[in-house]
């Protein structure tokens, strides 16, 4: 049987989360790398030592942007969940999203003028995945009752109503003007005056290696996306991930099958709130303060981009979705920035890049002094990429990143044969 | 982002009743031009496209960019009165918005046709983005008067001072639902339209030429988006012009539309004018109440819709999906 990866003989073979040994080593080695990329930075084994390995991942602003893309991966395989498994469209996620991250801010934060009971964070951060779930599961009875788009412009009245609500309730949000703090990363058994460990905080571990706080918190965040992803894609593997599944595919013959059309619904708006919920939590406490205005529609659609881009219905496709859209802004800019090098050194490339980019008065697609010229700045820029790649991901490859891995590996699994 | 559309009452002097009544047909006249342009996109091609609001934006900012950057065609006219200008100005700019529309329904829709109604939905999200990013960088940060030729003219009907373009609204939006109620249930076109929604390929087999019938439908709905863009830059919020909120407002005429249902044009003016009195009223009556805090006028169509959903959950006058099991 050996080296016939497709030949499965039993039911567990064919369900296996890797089914082969080169995806088991793959996977391994992927995530030691993970786990490796805070000590690529100088300094940070011994008193001068570093892993070998790119070492600009480990740098703050690259860290910072490691340990986003981790919780919008957390918030991605929530409305994956709901929308890629079960098939019901949510614009709402930003509102469940809210939900949990101002449950675990009247927890969690220290008492003040804002409500706040200073509750450690082993309370306060599943408590903002229970809590959106409870309410998902008051909202999922509309979802039995309104099908299609017209759930979405419901979730998306969600969005608003919930904007409304935050704004108003300014003793729990800090209103439009100031927002609020959120707890940090703090580890305490109960309210004790110093925190058994903290994330935020550098340390020395074992003796000889330097960890910085965001490198902690990175760390945290990194291990909490893993097991939330291997639950999902559980879920996927169990009976009620097939429910899901049929829900979405036709859920009249769904129903005559004997899928309970109520309850499987009402469950995944549970747990793609559950999901929400600890994301919105941990985005908030990670920025450490926000304003009610951040949990808007744009966030929303930024998640449906991400499962849509990244492969809908697939775990892998959800996380590499997600790096996608949180590592483009900075890879456009950084784009920029070497566009702007090479305009800096003249020559015949310099003529090339010239229409494209515009660091004065001139003409430029981008403008990297935005409002002086005609051209667009590096965020709508940005915006604008965005906006593209959700339409042409729709049109060209509806499978998303995941489809293209897909033909890819199809592709050498034949190789040198084309079929 | 906040849905601030809470509206200027336009009658001075007046009792509150009265303001709310001036404010009720304003807005409801300007949800029901957004909401049918919605409708007729969706009636025949069952998209849903959340690009109507950055479209309303684009078409107000075409006029302002032709009558007060281009000042096209009053260079030419140099003699002529200035309504007139004013008004070949607003149709070439409606040319342009149509035209804008079907070459984005030729570049995004038109590969989607046959996939599934939530993906479509989605490529309009796409496109809202880009078309309201490129819209809202070419308007800038300050808002840009439409430079209409009423001015601050306003008509003196009893105790109100009604600015003009209320009016005009109701007319257009009279005129507007009386033609598009023939387009769809008198002409050759409408049925097409309407085949085309039922079922595209059948459609084709009929010898429908359906690419033709979605390119017709986006002229139109783009169309009276802009239409409703520019009322909205005229009136509701005194003659502010179009700024980068503008886009955001057709947002608050999704309830309007699923208030009615999703495909039937009387139901998107019946919703246009309920959400239009939902919003008037709260604004007249709810915003002193301190339980409610501020913003409230902002969500009432919103709950209005849910409320309305859960009894009906296809609108009032939409089309019932049967199924049984």
């Amino acid at each position: 049987m050996r080296g016939r990866p497709l030949l499965r003989t039993s039911y567990e073979a064919d369900q296996a989360i890797f089914p082969t040994v080169t995806q088991k080593v793959v996977v391994t080695v992927f995530l030691l790398f993970l786990v490796a990329i805070p000590f690529f930075a100088p300094g940070t084994v011994g008193s001068e030592g570093a892993l070998p390995g790119p070492n600009f991942l480990a740098s703050s602003d690259w860290l910072r942007l490691l340990i986003t893309l981790g919780i919008f991966s957390i918030g991605a395989l929530g409305i994956n969940v709901l929308t890629g498994l079960a098939g019901q469209v949510s614009l709402g996620h930003a509102f469940f999203m809210a939900l949990g991250a101002y449950t675990a801010a009247v927890l969690g934060a220290a008492p003040g003028a804002l409500w706040g009971m200073g509750l450690p964070m082993w309370i306060w951060l599943p408590a903002a995945g229970i809590v959106p779930a409870l309410v998902g599961i008051l909202v999922a009875p509309t979802a039995v009752r309104v099908r299609g788009l017209y759930l979405a412009i419901v979730t998306l009245g969600l969005v608003f109503i919930g904007e409304y609500l935050w704004r108003n309730l300014d003793f729990i949000t800090g209103g439009s003007q100031s927002g609020r703090s959120f707890p940090s990363f703090e580890f305490r058994w109960w309210k004790e005056e110093a925190p058994v460990f903290s994330l935020g905080e550098p340390s020395t571990w074992f003796g000889f290696l330097n960890v910085s706080g965001n490198a902690k918190i990175y760390l945290f965040v990194l291990a909490l996306t893993a097991i939330l992803a291997l639950v999902a894609k559980n879920i996927q593997r169990t009976r009620t991930g097939r429910a899901f599944m049929s829900i979405r595919d036709r859920d009249v013959a769904a129903e005559v099958m004997g899928v309970d059309e109520f309850k499987t619904k009402t469950i995944a708006f549970a747990i793609s709130s559950f999901y929400a919920g600890i994301a919105g939590a941990l985005l908030a406490s990670f920025i450490g303060r926000t304003i009610p205005e951040q949990w808007n529609l744009p966030l929303s659609v930024e998640f449906i981009a991400i499962v849509l881009i990244g492969g809908v219905g697939t775990v892998t496709g959800t996380l590499l979705g997600a790096a996608f859209v949180v590592l483009l802004p900075r890879l456009v800019e950084d784009f920029t920035h070497f566009l702007e090098g090479v305009l800096a050194e003249g020559g015949i490339l310099a003529t090339i890049v010239d229409p494209i980019i515009s660091t004065g008065g001139d003409f430029g697609l981008i403008n990297t002094s935005a409002g002086v010229a005609p051209g667009l700045g590096i965020d709508q820029f940005n915006l604008v990429i965005y906006g593209l790649l959700i339409i042409g991901f729709l049109i060209f490859e509806p499978l998303g990143l995941y489809g293209i891995w897909l033909r890819i590996r199809n592709y050498w699994k034949g190789w040198p044969f084309t079929y | 982002m906040t849905p601030h559309l809470v509206v200027l009452a336009q009658a001075t002097g007046a009792s509150s009743l009265g303001r709310m009544l001036v404010d009720f047909l304003s807005l409801g006249s300007i949800y029901a031009l957004l909401a049918m342009g919605f409708v007729i996109i969706f009636k025949a091609t069952q998209v849903l496209n959340f690009a109507h609001g950055a479209l309303a934006a684009l078409g107000a900012f075409l006029v302002a960019s032709l009558v007060s950057v281009l000042q096209v065609p009053a260079r030419w006219m140099p003699t002529a009165p200035r309504w007139l200008t004013w008004v070949l100005a607003v149709l070439i700019a409606l040319v342009v918005a149509a035209l804008i529309g079907m070459a984005l329904e030729r570049a995004f829709i038109r590969p989607m046709v046959g996939e599934a109604l939530f993906a479509v939905a989605i490529v309009t999200l796409g496109v809202d983005i880009v078309v309201r990013t490129i819209t809202n960088d070419f308007i800038g940060q300050q808002s840009r008067p439409l430079g209409d030729p009423f001015g601050t003219r306003v008509l003196a009907v009893g105790d109100f001072a009604l600015v003009p373009w209320t009016v005009i609204a109701q007319v257009t939006t009279t005129v507007g639902l009386v033609l598009l109620v023939a387009l769809f249930f008198r002409s050759r076109l409408g049925i097409a339209m309407r085949a085309t929604a039922f079922d595209q390929e059948a459609a084709r087999a009929q010898g429908i030429n359906v690419g033709r019938v979605f390119s017709i439908a986006w002229a139109i709905g783009a169309l009276l988006a802009a239409v409703a863009g520019i009322f909205l830059s005229l009136f509701p919020r005194r003659a502010a012009g179009v700024d980068q909120s503008t886009a955001f407002f057709a947002f608050a005429a999704f309830p309007a539309i699923i208030l009615g249902g999703l495909d039937s044009v009387v139901g998107a003016v019946v919703g246009g004018f309920a959400v239009g009195l939902a919003q008037a009223f709260a604004t007249e009556y709810l915003t002193g109440i301190s339980f409610l805090g501020s913003g409230f006028p902002g969500i009432v169509p919103y709950i209005l819709m849910l409320a309305v959903l859960l009894v009906r959950p296809y609108g009032l006058f939409g089309s019932e999906e049967i199924r049984r099991v």
